[in-house]
């Protein structure tokens, strides 16, 4: 196990490298400079900042300063914000990043496995396309739509919640909704699927012949079995998480990355960028990580033993 | 009534989206306390859905008990609700089902799917329940019990996965087993041992018991009266002597017919020709006949009632009718039934 563990991080430590060599280079393809108002500088103030920043050096000679200085946990340094340190910008707003993206991440999952699980238990009845209108709207309905829905009625008009801003835990409430929407639409859709399929199958007859009841035949034998598929869905949700705090964070105003990571992209904050994208891929590929070590938690057959 | 099980006129359908598919059409047949009756026909008969049907677990929808009542110990399971039919379910009736690969949850310790039923009909505290476990899957035949409760099904090959699914039928010592082809996946030593430990337990328990196979071999081993099934209907009832060497309708001689024996000297097995009808539109009349040599013309017009051979040997074919002329089965049947004759003698007569 801890062998198994180790090698895999090996292997991240490997794609991580792959990524942002590619996002390196990506950002030197960019068009564009990162001097803000390059216009109003004249060449030597230029040079001055480009050299201080060390964009005069070889393209090869940046890029072996880049990977050694991320080997230090050295993001290098913002250009908008002068002097500071990627890494410390990042540290800063990851915050809220991850309290919304986990909040959003576990409470969709939750609702949309309950959601899911009753649709297959009243399968065809009320419930059923109760929970299925709940998930073609929460599928294909953007987030952010949602987030100004919810910050209109839910903030506004009934001034349940904040409405905007980052200043304790009720600032959580709305962005968190509005990103667990999409999760709690898959999982449900999933989770019925799974379900219904699981209950048809020949063990759950077995189970019911040896009296058990149905509560018992969903819970007991039925749910591990369903769940096992969900948790392969909950790594592509997490991207989708990420990539919807990109908007929700904006929307919502929170201090966090992904709000960080549209302004860097407005001004070429090659930095911040990369810095960013390298987070997320690291973030990403944890989840993966932890998806694989839940998998053989749950499902005795890919159990991974001693020595293996 | 000293009948354990009474079937009487069970219909059994299921609504799909083609139409009405009627499995199980009007079957009739008890099982004695301390009797066995197989069930035999071909694939597609109905052999499990009816066994199903007994127990209540037809997948509704698209299943559903049509017409009929299922008597058990003179109470009509048809009627019950879910709730009362779990209590008797595993307890009083236990199943052991055909497909030994999908019938074990693949997530739950074998030695927990073993004790489940004990701790939920016996009220047997875990460590009771475990010891029962423990006997039960050396009654079956699984070395290294101990060590085996706390594994999962995959760790189990086919053969020692259906000797599980026995035990499990086997707990709460039921009243009435329904085995549907239990030994089909066991090599034939495994085989002879189950069939045994079954017989054990029938004498001790005086249970009844249901048994599907496909294999005549076995049911003259173990069984005191046989039904054989065509296309949703018995079309032949009677004790297995009956059946092996006085069988009247067509289709049991088809199915003696195309069974293989030791010492018959020709190498060609008999098949029945063509295929089963489409049970979602049966045929009027006789649903063996188009597959018959024997058909007469009222075959294809209407269905034959059940006539009376003896006292408790049946048979749905007009070939019994007393305006019928006589026919003998044919000539390689006939060789079969002597074939069987001479064997069974030889092994015992249950
Ligand atoms: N869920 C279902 N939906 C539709 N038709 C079904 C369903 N289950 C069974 N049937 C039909 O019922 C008929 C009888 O099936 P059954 O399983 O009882 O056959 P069997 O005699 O047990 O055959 P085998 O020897 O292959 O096990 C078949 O024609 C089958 O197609
Ligand atoms: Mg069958």
């Amino acid at each position: 196990m801890v062998r198994y563990i180790l090698e895999r991080l090996v292997y991240m430590l490997i794609t991580l490298l792959l990524i942002a060599t590619m996002t390196f280079f990506l950002m030197k393809l960019l068009p564009g400079t990162p001097l803000s108002a390059a216009d109003k500088l004249s060449e030597e103030q230029q040079a001055i900042v480009l050299e201080k920043y060390g964009l005069n050096d070889p393209l090869p000679v940046q890029y072996f300063n880049y990977i050694t200085g991320l080997f230090q946990g050295d993001l290098g340094l913002s250009f908008q914000f002068d002097n500071r340190e990627v890494t410390t910008i990042l540290l800063e707003r990851m915050g809220p990043s991850m309290t919304l993206g986990a909040q959003s991440l576990i409470l969709g999952t939750i609702i949309g496995v309950l959601l899911g699980l009753m649709a297959a238990i009243y399968h065809n009845g009320v419930v059923d396309y109760g929970s299925t209108f709940i998930a073609v709207i929460g599928k294909s309905i953007p987030s952010f739509v949602f987030a100004g829905i919810l910050q209109f009625y839910l903030g506004v008009q009934w001034g349940l919640f904040p409405v905007a801003l980052w200043e304790g835990w009720e600032y959580t409430i709305l962005p968190t909704i509005a990103l667990a929407i999409f999760p709690i639409a898959i999982a449900a859709r999933y989770m019925r699927t799974e379900m219904l399929e699981v209950l048809g199958s020949d063990f759950i007859t077995t189970a019911r012949a040896k009296g058990v009841n149905k509560f018992g035949v969903v819970f007991k034998h039925g749910l591990r079995n369903a769940l096992i598929p969900i948790i392969t869905i909950i790594g592509p949700l997490a991207v989708s998480l990420m990539t919807g705090t990109l908007v929700i964070e904006n929307i919502f105003s929170v201090p966090g990355i992904g709000e960080q990571f549209v302004k860097s992209i407005n001004t070429n904050d090659y930095p911040i960028i990369m810095g960013t994208t390298l987070f997320f891929s690291f973030l990403f590929i944890l989840i993966i990580l932890i998806i694989d070590l839940l998998y053989g938690l749950i499902d005795p057959r890919i159990r991974l033993t001693e020595g293996d | 009534m000293d009948n354990l099980l009474e079937v009487n006129n069970l219909h059994v359908s299921f609504d799909t989206y083609g139409g009405e598919v009627k499995a199980v059409r009007g079957v009739d047949f008890s099982v004695k306390k301390g009797e066995t009756l197989a069930i035999v026909g071909e694939s597609g008969s109905g052999k499990s859905v009816t066994t199903k049907a007994l127990m209540g677990l037809i997948p509704s929808p698209p299943g559903r008990i049509k017409e009929g009542e299922i008597l058990f110990e003179g109470k009509d399971l048809t009627k019950m609700k879910d709730k009362e039919l779990s209590k008797i379910r595993g307890k009083d009736i236990a199943m052991i089902f055909q497909d030994p690969m999908t019938s074990l949850n693949p997530t739950m310790k074998v030695g927990n799917q073993i004790m489940e039923g004990l701790i939920k009909h016996q009220k047997k505290s875990r460590s009771d329940a475990k010891k029962r476990a423990l006997e039960l899957l050396e009654l079956v035949g699984i070395a290294n019990a101990e060590e085996r409760l706390k594994q999962y099904p995959h760790q189990f090959s086919g053969g020692m996965r259906q000797r599980v699914v026995i035990a499990i039928a086997l707990a709460c010592n039921p009243k009435l087993l329904l085995a549907d082809e239990p030994t089909t996946a066991l090599d034939v030593t495994i085989q002879a041992q189950i069939l045994e430990v079954m017989k054990d337990i029938q004498k001790e328990m005086e249970s009844g018991i249901v048994f599907i196979t496909h294999d005549l071999g076995v049911v003259a081993n173990v069984a005191d009266r046989v039904a054989v099934m065509y296309a949703g209907k018995i079309v032949e009832i009677g004790k297995v002597d009956d059946i092996f060497y006085n069988p009247k309708h067509p289709y049991t001689w088809g199915l003696l017919g195309s069974m293989p024996s030791l010492d018959s000297n020709d190498d060609e097995l008999y098949a029945i020709p063509g295929s089963p009808p489409d049970l979602m539109h049966p045929p009027k009349g006789d649903a063996f006949a188009p597959r018959s040599d024997f058909a007469m013309k009222i075959d294809f017009e209407q269905e034959p009632p059940m006539f009376k051979v003896s006292d408790d040997h049946y048979a749905a074919t007009w070939l019994l009718h007393e305006n019928a002329p006589a026919v003998q089965p044919p000539k390689s049947v006939q060789t079969r039934m002597k074939g069987t004759t001479q064997e069974s003698a030889g092994g015992d007569g249950v």
